[in-house]
Parts: C-alpha cells; sequence; structure tokens
C-alpha cells in the first residue's frame, strides 16, 4: 500500500509512540492530572511540558495553549466560545466557502441561533483575498474565520497580510491552522491572530488530541463549551488524557525540527508527482502552484469519475476530497468552490505527501495513476481525444 | 510506589486494554472516514468497540456515540437535548451530581432555562417528597441523576426516579461515570433515556467515553462539523482509544462480580479499622454504597492538609473529586447532604481498585493512626 493521504490522517511517529508509552503502560504513569498527590503531579507536569512543546512549534506562551479533543473541538470552541462569550449571538461572522466542515457547520449551527454569516468565494488559484476579507466586514462583524492551508488543494491563504488589519479593526481572527502547523513556520509572537486551532494527528501525533491557541494579550475571551471542573483556566473542562497530550507535545516538537528540511524535500517530491502526470493529456491542477504547501497536490482527470478511478487503484491510499466529506461521497465543495464544474470536481484525486514518502513510491503511484486514467478514458463513451 | 486508593479519579490502564490499543498506535494508521483500506481497517475496529461498550450496559450498539470522556458526555446530554428543544422549560439535576453535570446545566440559565437542583437526604439519597414536588410545579424537560456518586458512592434508587420522571413526561439523563464496571447497570432496566460512561474509570484509557441515547431523544451537537457519530459529533475518531475502552468495558463485564466482591471485603476491612480510630465519620455508611468507594472525615483535620501528609507516606487517596481538587472548598456533595463546612472540609475518600490487597489496606489504617490520636478536637 502506498500512503498518499497525509492530509486526512498521519501515522503515528515511532518517537512519538515512544513518548506516549509510559503514560499508557507503566506502573507511575496512570495519575489523573488534575489529583493532588504525587501521582497526579506527576502527569500534571509531563503535561505542561507538552504545552510548553505545542506553544514553541507556534511561537506562542504555553499558557496560551488549552487542550482539546481535536481540532473540530478546537473550532467549535473558538467560534461558538468567541460569540457566546460576548453575548452576541445575533453577530456577523466572515468566513469562505472552502473551509473545513468543523467550521463551516458551526457557522450553519450559529445561523440557526441569529448570527449572519458571509461565506466568501475563492479566486481560480482557491485563495481567498485578504482584500476580499476586508470588504465584507459589516459594522457589527465580531470574528473572522480563516483557514491558513485548504486541507484539499494546499492553497495558502493570506493570513499573515491579514492578521494586522483585523486587528487594526479590532475583529477577532481566528485561523484554522490543522493543515499548516507542522508544514509552515508559524510565529504568532509576531502574527497577531487570536485563535488557533491544532490538531495532533495531523503531523504524527495520536488521534483525539488537539488545542486551541487562544491569546493573553490583548486577550481573546471564549465562553466554555464543556463545562464542569474549571480545568484548562476554565474555558475546557475534562480529565486530561496525559499520553494524547504528551504525544502532541513530542509531535510538535518533532515538527518544529524537521520542518524546513522536510518541505523542501516534499516539495521536490511533489513537483516531481506533477511532472509525470502532466503527461497526460486535460489534467487540472486544483489550486494555484504558486501559494501552496508543499505536501499537497490536488489533480482533476477529465474523463476519468473519481469513485471508478480510485477502485483502480486498490494499493494506493488516496481521497478525493477530504475524509470528512468523502463518506457523503459528493463532489467536493472546495473544489465547487474554485469554480470547477461537478464532473471535474467529481473526478479528482487529493495526493498528500508525508514523512514516509519515498521517491520510488511516487513514480510507482504516477504509473499507477495513468495507467488507470487511461483505461477509464479508453472505456468511457463521452471521451474525445482531442 | 506509592499505595494507590483513588480509583474514582482514575485507574491504571489494564495491560490487556494496552496490548489491544497498541496496533492502532503503530500499525494500520487510517482516518476511519477515508474509503480506502485503512480507512476501513479503522472503521471496523470502532464498530466493534461500540459493541462491547453497548454490551456493558445492555443498551442497543447504534445508541453509543463515542466523545472525549465523561465531561463531554455529560454536556452533551444537558446542552444537546437544551439546544434541540424547540422551547425552553425547566432542567433538574441532584443536588450532588458531578461538576459536569451542574455546571453545564448552570451555563442553560444563560439560554432561558430554568435551572433546579434535585434535594438529597443526610445519606445524600433523593428526597422523593421535594422531588414529585418539583415534577409536578411545571413542564420539565430532563432531569440528570447519577447512578453512583463519585465521592461517597452513595447509589441513587433510578428505576423509582425514571417512572416519576418519565409519568412528568421528561427525560432522564443518568451519569453512570462512577457505576459502570463497579455495579452492574442496565441501561434499559434503569429507565434511562441518556447515560453517560467514561473509559479511564474503568480501567482504559483518558480521553475516551461515551453518550447512550435512545432513538426518541433529539440531540443537538456540541462539536459541529462532519458527518461522524450520525453527525452528532464531528471529529476524526480516536480508534486507538476508543479500542481501548471497548476492551475495558468487555473485561468490566466478564469480571464484575469478581470486582465487586475484591473491593467489598477490602472495604469492610477498611471500614472495620476505620471504627477503631478516634473521631472518624463516614458518610452515606447506611445508603447502599459502591462497593469501592469509602468517604471519611476524621475529625480536627483539613482533608487537603490530610491529603498531603497521605501522600508523603505513600499513599494516594483524594479530599473529594479529582475535578474539584485543590480549590479548598468543601464538597459540594457532602453540604448537599446537609453536612457542615467544617466537618465536609475533613473528607478523605479512599476508592479501591481490582489490584489493591488487604495488606495495602492494612498499611493505610496504620497510617492513619498517628493522627486520629493527635487530634485537636
Amino acid at each position: 500500500m502506498i500512503y498518499l493521504d497525509h492530509a486526512a490522517t498521519t501515522p503515528l511517529d515511532p518517537q512519538v509512540r515512544e513518548a506516549m508509552l509510559p503514560w499508557l503502560g507503566s506502573e507511575d504513569g496512570y495519575g489523573n492530572p488534575a489529583s493532588e498527590h504525587a501521582l497526579g503531579l506527576s502527569a500534571r507536569r509531563a503535561v505542561e511540558q507538552a504545552r510548553a512543546q505545542v506553544a514553541a512549534l507556534i511561537g506562542a506562551a504555553a499558557e496560551e495553549v488549552v487542550w482539546t479533543s481535536g481540532a473540530t473541538e478546537s473550532n467549535n470552541l473558538a467560534i461558538k466560545g468567541a460569540l457566546e462569550f460576548r453575548g452576541q449571538t445575533r453577530a456577523h461572522i466572515v468566513t469562505s466557502r472552502i473551509e473545513h466542515k468543523a467550521v463551516l457547520d458551526t457557522c450553519r449551527y450559529l445561523e440557526t441561533r441569529g448570527a449572519r454569516v458571509s461565506y466568501l468565494n475563492p479566486d481560480a488559484d482557491g485563495r481567498v483575498s485578504g482584500q476580499a476579507v476586508l470588504d465584507a466586514l459589516q459594522p457589527d462583524t465580531v470574528l473572522v474565520s480563516l483557514m491558513w492551508v485548504n486541507n484539499e488543494t494546499g492553497v495558502i491563504n493570506p493570513v499573515e497580510a491579514l492578521a494586522p488589519q483585523l486587528r487594526a479593526r479590532g475583529i477577532l481572527f481566528h485561523v484554522d491552522a490543522v493543515q499548516a502547523a507542522g508544514r509552515l513556520p508559524i510565529d504568532l509572537a509576531q502574527l497577531p491572530i487570536d485563535l488557533l486551532s491544532l490538531s495532533a494527528h495531523k503531523c504524527y501525533g495520536p488521534k483525539g488530541a488537539g488545542a486551541l491557541f487562544v491569546r493573553k494579550r490583548p486577550r481573546a475571551r471564549l465562553a466554555p463549551q464543556l463545562h464542569g471542573g474549571g480545568h484548562e483556566q476554565g474555558m475546557r473542562s475534562g480529565t486530561l488524557a496525559t499520553h494524547q497530550l504528551v504525544g502532541m507535545g513530542e509531535a510538535c516538537r518533532l515538527a518544529q525540527a524537521l520542518l524546513p528540511a522536510e518541505a523542501e524535500r516534499l516539495r521536490e517530491l511533489r513537483d516531481r508527482l506533477w511532472a509525470r502526470l502532466s503527461e497526460l493529456p486535460r489534467i487540472h491542477r486544483n489550486g494555484g502552484a504558486e501559494h501552496t504547501v508543499a505536501a499537497l497536490l490536488n489533480v482533476s482527470f477529465e474523463g476519468a469519475e473519481g469513485e471508478s478511478l480510485r477502485a483502480m487503484l486498490p494499493s494506493l491510499a488516496v481521497s478525493s476530497g477530504s475524509a470528512c466529506s468523502s463518506a457523503t461521497r459528493e463532489p467536493s465543495y472546495v473544489l465547487r468552490a474554485l469554480g470547477r464544474s461537478d464532473e471535474l470536481a467529481g473526478s479528482s484525486l487529493r495526493f498528500s505527501l508525508g514523512r514516509s514518502t519515498r521517491v520510488e513510491q511516487i513514480d510507482a503511484a504516477a504509473d499507477q495513476v495513468m495507467a488507470a486514467v487511461r483505461f477509464l478514458r479508453e472505456l468511457s463513451p463521452d471521451w474525445v481525444p482531442a | 510506589m506509592p499505595v494507590y486508593l483513588d480509583h474514582n479519579a482514575t485507574t491504571q490502564l489494564d495491560p490487556r486494554v494496552l496490548d489491544a490499543m497498541l496496533p492502532y498506535l503503530q500499525g494500520p494508521y487510517g482516518n476511519a472516514s477515508s474509503l480506502h483500506r485503512y480507512g476501513r481497517a479503522a472503521r471496523d475496529a470502532i464498530e466493534a468497540a461500540r459493541a462491547q461498550v453497548a454490551a456493558l450496559v445492555g443498551a442497543e450498539f447504534a445508541h453509543v456515540l463515542w466523545t472525549s470522556g465523561g465531561t463531554e458526555s455529560n454536556n452533551l446530554a444537558l446542552k444537546g437535548v437544551a439546544a434541540a428543544a424547540a422551547t425552553t422549560s425547566r432542567i433538574l439535576y441532584g443536588a450532588t451530581e458531578h461538576p459536569a453535570v451542574m455546571e453545564a446545566a448552570e451555563a442553560l440559565r444563560a439560554s432561558g432555562w430554568g435551572v433546579e437542583t434535585v434535594a438529597v437526604d443526610a445519606q445524600g439519597l433523593i428526597d422523593w417528597t421535594a422531588f414529585a414536588r418539583q415534577l409536578a410545579a411545571g413542564p420539565v424537560r430532563m432531569v440528570s441523576l447519577m447512578r453512583a456518586n463519585n465521592e461517597t458512592g452513595v447509589i441513587q434508587d433510578l428505576p423509582r426516579a425514571a417512572a416519576q420522571v418519565h409519568a412528568a413526561g421528561a427525560w432522564l439523563h443518568v451519569d453512570a461515570v462512577q457505576a459502570a464496571g463497579k455495579i452492574p447497570v442496565d441501561f434499559v432496566a434503569l429507565g434511562a433515556d441518556l447515560m453517560s460512561l467514561s473509559s479511564h474509570k474503568i480501567y482504559g484509557p483518558k480521553g475516551v467515553g461515551a453518550l447512550i441515547y435512545t432513538a426518541e431523544v433529539d440531540i443537538e451537537p456540541l462539536h459541529h462539523g462532519g458527518a461522524q457519530e450520525r453527525g452528532l459529533r464531528g471529529g476524526t475518531e480516536n480508534v486507538a482509544s476508543i479500542v481501548g475502552f471497548g476492551v475495558a468495558a468487555e473485561l468490566a463485564l466478564q469480571e464484575l462480580d469478581a470486582r465487586a466482591q475484591h473491593v467489598v471485603r477490602l472495604r469492610d476491612q477498611l471500614s472495620q479499622g476505620l471504627r477503631a480510630l478516634r473521631g472518624i465519620r463516614i458518610f452515606g455508611e447506611d445508603a447502599e454504597r459502591l462497593p469501592n468507594t469509602l468517604q471519611f472525615a476524621l475529625s480536627g483535620y483539613d482533608g487537603e492538609a490530610l491529603l498531603m501528609q497521605l501522600d508523603r507516606k505513600g499513599f494516594a487517596v483524594s479530599s473529594g473529586s479529582a475535578c474539584a481538587s485543590g480549590k479548598g472548598e468543601p464538597s459540594h456533595v457532602l453540604l448537599g447532604m446537609g453536612i457542615g463546612r467544617e466537618v465536609a472540609k475533613g473528607a478523605i475518600r479512599v476508592s479501591l481498585g481490582k489490584d489493591n490487597t488487604a495488606a495495602e489496606v492494612d498499611r493505610f489504617v496504620e497510617a492513619l493512626k498517628p493522627f486520629a490520636g493527635q487530634r485537636a478536637a
């Protein structure tokens, strides 16, 4: 099996696993981090060390990191928490049509509670322009939520340029950085983002762990979404899963150490894959080549329907669209927002590369995909060779 | 190694549970929503675990919803039902509920809900007269009651409560986090409409729990996004932990009687030992309690301070729930039972587990003796 689905989830790094095991299997690693006895204290210390590691990856202070069960919870906490704290459930939010479901579904829920939401379209390259965001602001806009890197196309949104502009206007800025963390340098000491969502399992950490950066100065205030016990400075209650958080900390430490070299390596592999696939006529790269992260390539193949294509690639783990919407088997809403037809959106594959990806795998994947596309095109009654 | 007597706070992962989890921490690394082979393997593992957890409480497989733990389950039950309701009315919860129920319920006031506590008597049991009056006083959407209390171990008569709750046209949410795995818990027999469970209280991993619900209950998700858990709980599933929870539930069911008999023997031994000390008061002693739990106060002592002293001697106990610890506030559970602040501040909770021994209990009682001897009172 060639695994090119790292944007859906990544394998647990062996070093991360080693870091987690003492908090699962050992004789003294099972304390509740909220307990006052020695076992509790040692778990608490481990959780706090992990918090510092996560903070270091994004240039934040440790006390600005709030643990969650994953990025979906982080996004929900950021958006609902911000509106609820202000008691402004009827306020205006700006976001985009290419956000992850966790942001879109949260916004849609808030609309049922009286909020107004502007969903911005990306340009043809898949990018949401900073100017479009500024143009969409209204007098009662309290929050802008924009993803840093899109999970389907890898396109990088201009959050760095936008952040100071929103700060100057006093508007809270939430950034879903799930696909950016570990793939791009992030320095929140320099960048005035107020809330930023992270996930462990997209960067070789465990599933079921995430974090929300909540800025201290100026302080971003949130209403908690999980009550009970007052853990995490009252913002998120619940017993902390020591092993999970230690794993996320170690994953962030590794990601930081590997980042520049790994990004360079993946960029070469990604470009090689695109160069190989480009031997096929009438294929389309989704998302402009200029502003994308190194690890992703999204391609639509004319005359090759996505489901059939994937069925012909049993030893290649790739996805068409994000894992979260793949169960619904609808053409990707992200690609449709880019202006792709249903047909082209439905004939796309997302290749997401990662730490285990080797050049031989890239070449084998390209061979398999090209053979499958050629085969399907020959079968297709609609396919007219150019 | 300290003598661990704090199993209601958390438990040590059972090695058999860890063995079941390990393949999912190193092997197939699918996102359970992915359609490729790795994704399908993850999906199968999650569904097998769902059946195991359902079996522990006699629920239907399809009515188990994964969460990040007991706190999320309780929040989802209360806020999810409230948010899905067409109109606001009242929500009741027991005076000795866990903070996750208490605070989730109290947070609903802001959205227009009437929130009331159900009074308990000196043993921590529901005050039935007051309860009946409350239910009759107007429409109620939901009543949240725990099967067994985390501090005193006191067990509520939930079938009796359920009949009244249902007659009032309300739903019953049962926090069974402490009861599951310690006494038989049957979702249907208890008359529950929703039930919260946690993995790490039954020798499973931390960071995973479940909400059991019947098909009649409408729930608005807390975590929007993605179609996971029938659209009721978005987020990539925590496969390894879910698998661990499943195996922990299966073992808890298989070994329920043996574990209960073991800890109740130790608890009786502890109880006897404590009664020989001066100035001991045991809480909820006349009520039916969990076999593993004993909460007491040593007169003249502050619970937090005594906990620290015992910790230094190598005994891990708690002064209440871990979630409320470190705040210096007397237990709301004991205050709810009408116990005075001074006595309540002295509370120490001992919660035994399957791996404790009679020798450990003896050593604990020995360790307490000097304190009982030099009490201030």
